[in-house]
């Protein structure tokens, strides 16, 4: 008998799908509707450190360079009050043999479906991850099939997605290119039941292990070449895997004192899922369109519990402005002579006002770069935004409006972080963890969890959950 | 551009993957009047001309059927023009770290 595959039968079978193509069971870790064991999910996986930087190593993945930016720290300084302007170091992360970060999150995903068996990989991403799962699938000679979600109704394409499908087909892999809309996920459920290829999820703890090693090697270098270890540590935000994986690694290389700064592109107001708003934005990652509704509430994804937690770990949570990241993006290629993608420069742009706050003899260090190319590069995608309507001009970067007004900073000076109230947000993530379980009361072990999952003390939570109305039963 | 492909050739095909009312009920106004589209590209198994359906055997090895609309389908993304925005930033930098270093 043929399978229903209507939208709402597919939906239904979700996690029977999961379960085959993830191999992996959830089960074992869930505790009750809100408690689970995030340590014992992350170690389950067997991917210990080590064991990840065995993998990478022999697949060309991560040891990228630690480029200390001494022009633009310069710059830096001549604004600076006297004494002040960290030294600003960016690990070139486009280094990596698909040209960003996620090939370490690939990586792993792709040693474990070879390991298991699976005759291929797939993955819903219009990102750079797609690229990294294509190009890690060529190297153990598996399938791949990424889903993209590429145009609007008009059958008009981001410049920069466009060239994403192009990485992939280079790799050899199969792109399926979607109309805009969450249903993406429907395909891949889909896809993933008529290929049994393995699913090579962001947000499984395979892909957040592998980014693990990143952090730790930013510490490695950091001691090795200055002494010390970075005060911040600045991560482009969008899923959380890069702030929690990065996070990780720099714990597990003793860095306590460091503090993880989130940074995500500002896109308040552009809904995600809108035909129309899709082609107004001018960034598809490292914006607050992914940034704070995954931050407060992870479990929104493709598998029953993401493994990418940033409220965990967020020390400090930053905005900057489209015009601000596509300034410094040609800044650093013109005075550092490194021409990197826009949207890994997300960090660079929020590094170059924080490092301002600090003393000289202090480091920042930005957590990654990424390749650019015909149409993920700022001419394209400023020249795209014009013809969809969004006024270009430079100015202060105040005035930027998204989707209507991007502004190109006139002045280094300019360049300006806003702070998102992480208060809030942790906040925010109580009030879905109760609400979307439907809870009026919980207990205490649950509690301590939330307390853990969004790095508050339990008191903090009690008091959240009182305004909430929520019972805490002893 | 060809209009028609023989087996073998290296095409694009469309397919309507939900109509509107198949879609979630989780989406914006504007996203629920227009159906799910995808875009495959893969070998024909048949020869077709542009706009008839055909079937495809993809890179995954997949065999699946949709509308013809291009054989040997490209890029032509580009770097787009100069950005008079972005255009002087590195003279006006580069200037300001001359005058620091003569400063000394
Ligand atoms: C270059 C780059 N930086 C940062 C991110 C954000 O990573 P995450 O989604 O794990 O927060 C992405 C992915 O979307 C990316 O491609």
């Amino acid at each position: 008998m043929a399978r229903d595959t209507s939208y709402r039968a597919v939906m239904a079978r979700q996690n029977e799908i999961m379960k085959k193509s993830l191999g992996m069971d959830y089960e074992e870790y869930v505790k009750g509707p809100i408690v689970f064991d995030y340590e014992a999910m992350m170690s389950g996986s067997g991917y210990t450190l080590e064991k990840v930087r065995e993998i990478q190593r022999e697949v060309g993945v991560g040891n990228t360079p630690l480029l200390e930016l001494k022009n633009v720290t310069e710059l830096v300084r001549r604004y600076a009050k006297p004494g002040y302007g960290a030294r600003i170091c960016v690990k070139d992360e486009a280094c990596n043999p698909s040209g960003s970060f996620k090939d370490r999150r690939a990586s792993v995903s792709l040693y474990h479906a070879a390991k298991k068996g699976y005759p291929g990989a797939l993955a819903a991403t219009s990102g750079n991850y797609g690229a990294a799962v294509a190009s890690q699938a060529a190297m153990r000679n598996l399938g791949c099939i990424i889903v993209q979600e590429v145009f609007d109704s008009r059958h008009v394409g981001q410049p920069e997605i466009i060239e994403k499908t192009r990485k992939c087909e280079a790799f050899g892999a199969e792109v399926v290119q979607l109309t805009v809309g969450p249903e993406l996920f429907y395909v891949a459920l889909l896809l993933l039941e008529e290929t049994g290829y393995f699913n090579a999820s962001l947000y499984s703890p395979y892909g957040v292990a592998g980014i693990e090693t990143l952090g730790y090697e930013i510490v490695e270098q950091c001691r090795a070449r200055y002494g010390k270890d970075p005060a911040y540590v600045v991560v482009t935000h969008a899923g959380g895997g890069n702030v929690t994986g990065t996070a990780r690694g720099l714990r597990k290389a003793g860095a306590l004192g460091t503090k993880v700064v989130g940074a995500s592109v500002d896109l308040t107001g552009l809904h995600m899922a809108s035909d129309r708003d899709f082609n107004r934005k001018s960034f598809t990652t490292g914006h607050t369109g992914f940034g704070v509704p995954f931050a407060t509430w992870p479990d929104r994804t493709d598998v029953p519990k993401n493994a990418a937690r940033p409220l965990r770990y967020l020390d400090r949570y930053v905005t900057v402005t489209q015009g601000e990241v596509f300034y410094v993006t040609e800044v650093v290629a013109t005075v550092e002579g490194l021409e990197r993608g826009p949207a890994g420069n997300t960090s660079l742009a929020a590094a170059i006002p924080l490092a301002a706050e600090l003393p000289e003899d202090e480091i920042v260090v930005v957590q990654e770069t990424e390749y650019t190319g015909a149409g993920k590069h700022p001419q394209a995608q400023l020249d795209f935004a014009r013809r969809n309507g969004v006024e270009v001009r430079r100015g202060d970067p105040r005035e930027n409006v998204p989707g209507k007004r991007i502004v190109i900073p006139e002045k280094f000076s300019q360049l300006h972080v806003t702070e998102m109230p992480l208060d809030r947000m942790r906040r925010s993530y109580i009030r879905n963890a109760v609400q979307k379980n439907g809870l009026k009361e919980i207990n205490a072990e649950e509690v301590q969890f939330l307390a853990e999952d969004s790095k508050l003390t339990p008191e903090e939570v009690c008091r959240i959950l009182e305004e909430l109305e929520v019972k805490v039963r002893a | 551009m060809s209009q028609r492909c023989a087996k073998g050739d290296w095409v694009m095909i469309h397919q309507i993957i939900l109509e509107p009312h198949e879609r979630s009920k989780d989406i914006p106004e504007d996203t629920a009047k227009v159906p799910l589209e995808a875009w495959i590209k893969g070998w024909a198994n048949d020869s077709a001309e542009v706009g008839q359906e055909v079937e495809i055997t993809t890179p995954s090895g997949r065999i699946t059927k949709g509308r013809l609309v291009e054989v040997n389908p490209g890029f032509t993304h580009t770097y787009g023009p100069a950005v008079p925005e972005l255009n002087p930033i590195a003279q006006e930098l580069r200037a300001v770290l001359k005058e620091a270093k003569n400063r000394g």
